[in-house]
């Protein structure tokens, strides 16, 4: 089982009040030292065998036309996640 | 006269477009978001609501329904379609409109009678008004702040694309207006106080505020909503 991670952000001309409600609120919680905040969305497509380069492509696709409007928003990243075990064998838990 | 409106999981106000069109002497037919058949109708109306939840996007979902398969290349054929509100939102996602909307620059919902002011009466759902008329109708969003870029909102402008705007008073005026935040300022942020737009050919237009709410006595703050719907069925006999 594979899974493609999908990163969209606003583009930057375009106002995000969903970032400036959470900027706003940050310095009442004593996290002064952030001086903006935009907030995106992640999405994860699981495929049910591997992660190969037509599926990153049909994600990318999948990201042009739909979970993505190239109006005010922008794809930026496409890319494979390694799955559990793999992660847990690059990063055995101590 | 055939009206279709259509209903999404999570439309709200198809049911007031239906009687709109019913009090302004045409026929509502009920079109489902699931069937990809218009049914004959004359024109349609894409209702307020949150079609999907607004999930993804406002609107986003809502486009890819069957019933838009049917209804994108009818609209590019003439076909003439109201979007209200959530409607608005999806001719935006659909592209049959420029531009896109988003949350509201203030954070906050917003439930208000809106002036605005009618600057294109050349298109199938506007030509009862006359050109510069300020009307009152019901206002009710959280994702309402049009934008585009520069160059499309000047094409729009060039073109006389803009449908409505909303009435923005000047900041003496303003101040003798007591407890009305947006009297000053247009109520959502919408670049150019843009509250409506309408394709090259007239046929599709969209719109924020809600003409569906204004159509009755004792309803409403005017009866300025019924000339949409007496307009289009002037515009479908003439077509």
């Amino acid at each position: 089982m594979g899974t493609v991670v999908v990163d969209v952000m606003l583009k930057s001309e375009i106002l995000d009040p969903q970032g400036q409600a959470v900027a706003g609120a940050l310095p009442r919680l004593g996290f002064d030292q952030f001086t903006d905040v935009r907030q995106g969305k992640r999405f994860e497509l699981t495929v049910a065998g591997e992660v190969t380069d037509e599926v990153l492509a049909a994600a990318r696709s999948a990201a042009e036309t739909m979970l993505s409007n190239p109006v005010i928003e922008d794809v930026v990243g496409v890319r494979a996640e390694l799955n559990e075990a793999e992660s847990q064998a690059a990063e055995p838990l101590a | 006269m055939r009206i279709g409106v259509v209903t999404f999981p999570g439309s709200l106000d198809d049911h007031d477009a239906h009687r709109a069109v019913r009090v302004a002497g045409g026929e509502p037919v009920s079109l489902w978001h699931g069937d990809d058949s218009l049914r004959d109708v004359d024109a349609v109306v894409l209702p307020g609501g949150f079609s999907y939840g607004d999930y993804l996007r406002a609107g986003a979902i809502a486009r890819f329904a069957p019933v838009m398969t049917a209804l994108i290349p009818a609209a590019q054929g003439g076909l003439p379609v109201l979007g209200i509100c959530n409607g608005f939102q999806i001719l935006c996602e659909s592209h049959l409109l420029p531009g896109a909307m988003i949350q509201n620059d203030h954070r906050t919902f917003i439930c208000r009678e809106q002036r605005l002011r009618v600057e294109n009466v050349a298109t199938a759902w506007t030509s009862d008004f006359e050109k510069g008329a300020e009307i009152t109708i019901v206002l009710k969003n959280q994702d309402g702040q049009y934008v585009a870029d520069r160059r499309t909102l000047d094409e729009l402008e060039g073109e006389g694309r803009v449908a409505f705007r909303y009435v923005v008073d000047t900041p003496e005026a303003a101040s003798a207006v007591k407890y009305d935040r947006f009297a000053s300022r247009n109520p959502n942020g919408s670049y150019r106080d843009i509250a409506g737009l309408t394709n090259e050919r007239g046929n599709v237009v969209g719109l924020m505020p809600h003409p569906e709410h204004a159509i009755e006595e004792g309803y409403g703050p005017s009866l300025d909503g019924l000339k949409f719907f007496t307009a289009v069925l002037k515009s479908v006999v003439n077509r």
